[in-house]
């Protein structure tokens, strides 16, 4: 375990550093006092383990491919962007379009996040990315989603306070969803249906949340216990009739 | 009877007298115009002729024509024979009209309204027969001033650098709307000539790594075939933002396209939709771009160069200050005339700005900041000869891209009907037995022809000028003047009248 000392250190730097070390053969490392830096982890070849502490900033791990990095605190904007492979566990809140774009690995967040999680996620062969949200979620949650999965548990959510933005599904040709509780269908964009959890479901999802909740010590029983909604797409082709040929 | 009022664009004639009914015209066109009859004889419709000539060309008995058909509208000067089939189609279908290629219409063609100097007794002219001209040209970002140090070396490093043997690259054209082997005639050509072609945003096939120092991968909204990988097998990276033919809008590569090689190359499932959305959804602005940028050169350890590529629109001038500003080392205007593989025809016909005025006034602007230095220009659109060339880079560009003269001189014959994937000359389809039509290594000789051609051409073009370095050329506006342009034209231009 390599520790580094982030607080005032620039990004270029703060990478180059971790890359430095890990071609040395350090495959661990704790970054203390972590406050905005952007794209950490990216362009890093290989998987090495990040522990952050404090909070990093946008595009974490952006284009990565089998980081793992574990957050003791919140994160901002597109976390994982275009993220190929690997693990993200965060033990806070995540902000804007968390997920963008990404074909493989997994994110996990302890509390809410932001608008426009999982927007235009795919999935390839047996790459299929999960994005996991602890708590509630905002605005757009799988906007032109193309692939992959999103679990939504709301678990820390307030009496007063709503599970889930609005326009949830937004042009979402491809992947699924699965909410836990009802959600009202004013919330859905019109290319999306709603159904009941199968057992088949049931078996992925208790499958994802294991070590979900493992990691953030939560009680499966407990999670599995509330009903899941299942969303996924009406079409896999939403614009196919547009055109005159 | 269905009657659904269109009528031929077309008219097929073969001379029956030549035709021995072979039926090789039954067998090549894929827009099946051609058939045999009851009584097994080889006859024409007109009405799905598209004019490609691939049947002219390949009749062994040369006894097919092809004819604009002679059936008239009455004459209306405001409600043309395009305006009312364009409404017939629309009420007969509910959609969007589609159109491949660029714009057909007829806008000023600026090129052809700009004429070059020559040195004539006072600045001897050069014969690039006899003396070395230079073509080689270098697009990235120039460090303000050379500092050296106490050794006297270069104290900073040079920023990254494509380095072009001739002042020209490949446009972007993704595996998917051009087929395996057009694809890989741009990269073996590119390879040989020293210069670039481009992804597009279809991603990079594993088979043409080789070529990946040639390569400029495209990082567009839809982000396919974007990973760490992909981003190491190139020689720079390209944001996409805009293209000159469909600016403002995404694109959808239809399933039926996704066959199991751009499955793979695109990595997204065989058959699916590739949607990619009109704005990158993690740019809303010029500090998001930059994050881009930065998220780009940091996953490629900055030994890219990044270019950013916008469709020439209003604003275009203010707009390229601030993508120099968010730090792109390359910026690439895509003008209105450029070609695509499939736009909706009003788009195409309607939005954008010619890239004449476009570079002149990005040009001029980035001078008057300051930043022109910190930014290599591309112009792209339609960019049709040498000469093009030539007054593009006097204008203030520092190379051009071309797309659809590549697609040309590989066999192209213009039918605009790219969007359908039946191209009969096997460029812009990914039917199997049309694609093998196409030889990668006789269509990369003709690109390679070309390009030779054009620097010929421009070097004679320069001699004739008393330059003999393509640099030297570089926003070098006294060589041009304007001919039947008005006061307006010629100052966004920056050039004079024929006669002053």
């Amino acid at each position: 375990m390599k520790t580094i000392e982030a607080r005032g250190m620039h990004y270029r730097e703060l990478n180059n550093l971790i890359r430095k070390y890990y071609q040395n053969g350090i495959k661990k490392f704790l970054l203390k006092g972590v406050n905005g830096q952007r794209y950490i982890g990216s362009g890093i070849k290989g998987s090495p383990h990040l522990t952050i502490e404090g909070t990093p900033g946008n595009d974490l791990a952006a284009f990565s491919s089998g980081i793992s990095i574990a957050i003791k605190g919140n994160a901002q904007d597109a976390v994982g962007n275009t993220m190929n492979d690997g693990k993200i566990v965060i033990h806070g809140h995540a902000g804007d379009a968390v997920g963008h774009s990404m074909r493989g690995g997994r994110i996990y967040i302890k509390s809410y996040a932001g608008y426009r999680v999982g927007i235009h996620m795919k999935e390839y062969q047996d790459q299929i990315p999960v994005i996991i949200i602890g708590g509630k979620a905002g605005d757009f949650l799988g906007e032109y989603m193309a692939g992959g999965v999103i679990i939504l548990l709301g678990l820390d959510v307030e009496k007063d306070e709503e599970l889930l933005g609005s326009y949830c599904g937004t042009g979402m040709h491809g992947g699924v969803m699965y909410i836990r509780g009802n959600i009202p269908s004013y919330k859905l964009a019109k290319e999306v249906k709603t159904a009941s959890t199968t057992e088949e479901d049931l078996d992925f999802l208790k499958d994802c949340l294991s070590d979900y909740c493992s990691i953030m010590n939560l009680d499966l029983n407990k999670v599995m216990a509330k009903p899941f909604t299942k969303l996924y797409p009406y079409n896999k082709r939403p614009y196919g009739k547009l055109y005159a040929y | 009877m269905n009657l659904n009022y269109t009528t031929p664009e077309f008219i097929i004639l073969r001379d029956l007298q030549k035709c021995n009914n072979c039926g090789l015209c039954v067998k090549n066109c894929s827009f099946e115009a051609h058939y045999y009859s009851k009584h097994q004889r080889v006859e024409s419709n007109s009405a799905k002729c598209v004019n490609c000539h691939y049947c002219v060309a390949t009749c062994p008995k040369k006894a097919l024509a092809i004819k604009k058909h002679p059936l008239e509208f009455r004459h209306n000067s405001y409600w043309t024979e395009s305006a009312i089939k364009d409404i017939y189609k629309q009420a007969s279908t509910g959609g969007i009209l589609l159109t491949g290629m660029g714009t057909d219409r007829e806008y000023p063609i600026y090129w052809d309204k700009i004429l070059l100097n020559a040195s004539q007794v006072t600045n001897p002219s050069i014969d690039p027969l006899r003396e070395p001209m230079e073509l080689r040209t270098f697009l990235g970002t120039k460090p303000g001033k050379l500092e050296l140090d106490k050794t006297n070396n270069l104290s900073e490093l040079m920023p990254p650098q494509l380095e072009l043997q001739i002042p020209v690259v490949f446009a972007g054209m993704s595996f998917g709307s051009i087929s395996y082997n057009a694809f890989k005639a741009l990269a073996i050509a590119a390879h040989k000539a020293g210069i670039y072609f481009n992804t597009g945003e279809g991603g990079l096939h594993k088979d043409f790594y080789e070529f990946a120092s040639h390569a400029i991968v495209q990082v567009a909204s839809g982000r396919f075939g974007v990973n760490q990988e992909y981003l190491e097998n190139s020689a720079a990276v390209e944001i996409k933002i805009g293209q000159g033919a469909k600016p403002g809008i995404g694109g959808h590569l239809p399933g039926k396209k996704v066959g199991e090689e751009v499955s793979k190359t695109r990595m997204i499932p065989l058959g699916s939709d590739a949607i990619s959305p009109a704005p990158h959804h993690d740019i809303y602005s010029i500090e998001d771009l930059r994050q881009l940028i930065f998220a780009i050169k940091e996953a490629t350890e900055y030994k890219k160069p990044v270019l950013v590529k916008i469709a020439a629109v209003h604003n275009v001038a203010a707009i390229a200050s601030g993508i120099v500003r968010a730090g792109a080392d390359i910026i690439v205007i895509d003008g209105f005339r450029a070609g695509t593989g499939a736009a909706p025809t009003r788009i195409r016909d309607n939005v954008g700005i010619p890239i004449e005025l476009a570079i002149a006034s990005v040009d001029e602007r980035l001078k008057e900041e300051g930043i022109r230095k910190h930014v290599s220009i591309i112009a792209s659109g339609g960019i049709r000869n040498s000469s093009d060339v030539v007054k593009a880079i006097a204008l203030g560009a520092d190379a051009v891209a071309i797309a659809t003269a590549a697609l040309i001189a590989m066999g192209c014959h213009m039918c605009q009907k790219c969007y359908t994937g039946k191209c009969n000359w096997g460029i812009t389809t990914q039917d199997p037995e049309l694609t093998k039509r196409l030889d990668p290594d006789k269509a990369s000789q003709r690109l390679l022809n070309l390009l030779r051609a054009w620097s010929l051409e421009i070097k004679e073009m320069l001699g004739g000028m008393g330059i003999n370095a393509i640099e030297s050329l570089k926003g070098n506006r006294l060589m041009l003047r304007g001919v039947g342009l008005n006061e307006t034209e010629l100052k966004i231009l920056g050039i004079s009248h024929a006669g002053q």
